[in-house]
């Protein structure tokens, strides 16, 4: 029998209801990615400043992951 | 490394010859050090990985100058693509053993609204839960077409990265996000027709820990 981890179900439910006309997709995400890392790590507010790209990252496990990776990656740069 | 403005990075790799070369060196140098902290948690990850990994990213780098839209520093930029090099190959290796097809008839199959909890809900809980799965599940079958259902069974049940299933499924990761995206906004139109709200439905996920059963199967 399939069972279905009720954090999935929450995830799903919540991306259902919460579902914006707007929304952008993967390719425009990593067009912009690169500057929201940078305002991250300038302690600026990218979320504030690009909404779509924050709202993107909510939702998407594969983008996601390379923003984490890339953040991580500068932030060791930086710390040479 | 020499500190170069995105103009002098651009100009020295756009043009054969001894600027290139040394502009190519030192952006190895960066991306694999870059690379080195982003797999600082995956230990299976080599320097052999690595230094492959920066070699197949400078090709692309070379190849997508004309792409670079000057909205951040360049090496940023490159960084971005030697970081996307590196998560591609991972999935694919990852995922190269799964098949879509398998993935879905499981699922088809027997997709009863049965919930592993990981989170020990309460009996009120449980019964909101799987209502909304029920829901969840019929209005896939009747709001969506094989394509949209087939993409939100394998990324959003299975797990499987969204470039993994845009590969089996013949299209790309952004496609595939849109028509996930079209797939979402039919189902919310239907769930708000039945009066599911946001916030009863995460409601039936909010039981402060104290007043949690101790079952972990429903």
């Amino acid at each position: 029998m399939m069972k279905i981890e009720s954090r999935k179900i929450q995830r799903m439910v919540r991306n259902i209801l919460t579902a914006r006309p707007d929304e952008i997709g993967c390719a425009e995400c990593l067009e912009r990615m690169d500057r929201f890392v940078e305002m991250e790590l300038e302690g600026k507010s990218p979320a504030q400043a690009m909404p779509l790209v924050h709202d993107h990252l909510t939702r998407c496990r594969d983008c996601h992951e390379e923003y984490e990776a890339l953040l991580q990656a500068l932030r060791g740069l930086e710390s040479e | 490394m020499p500190e170069r403005t995105n103009q002098e990075w651009l100009a020295a790799l756009s043009e054969p010859g001894p600027e290139r070369e040394a502009a190519l060196a030192d952006l190895r140098t960066f991306l694999v050090r870059g690379l080195g902290y982003a797999m600082v948690d995956r230990p299976r990850v080599t320097e052999a990985d690595i230094e492959g990994f920066v070699q197949d990213a400078l090709l692309k780098i070379l190849d997508n100058l004309d792409s670079f839209r000057g909205e951040s520093r360049f090496t940023t930029w490159a960084q971005r693509i030697a970081v996307h090099e590196v998560f591609t190959e991972l999935r694919r290796k990852r995922w190269q053993n799964v098949s879509l097809d398998e993935i879905i008839a499981r699922y088809e199959g027997d997709f009863t609204p049965s919930i592993l909890t990981d989170s020990e809900p309460s009996p009120e809980e449980r019964v909101t839960q799987r209502h909304l799965l029920e829901t969840v599940k019929r209005l896939i079958v009747e709001e969506l077409t094989d394509r949209q259902r087939e993409a939100i069974i394998a990324v959003v049940f299975a797990g499987m990265p969204t470039e993994e299933v845009a590969r089996r499924m013949g299209t790309n990761r952004n496609a595939l996000y849109k028509l996930m995206h079209d797939a979402r906004q039919r189902l919310k139109r239907r769930m708000e027709a039945e009066d599911i709200s946001l916030e009863d439905a995460l409601a039936a996920f909010d039981t402060p820990p104290g007043k949690r059963s101790s079952a972990q199967h429903v």
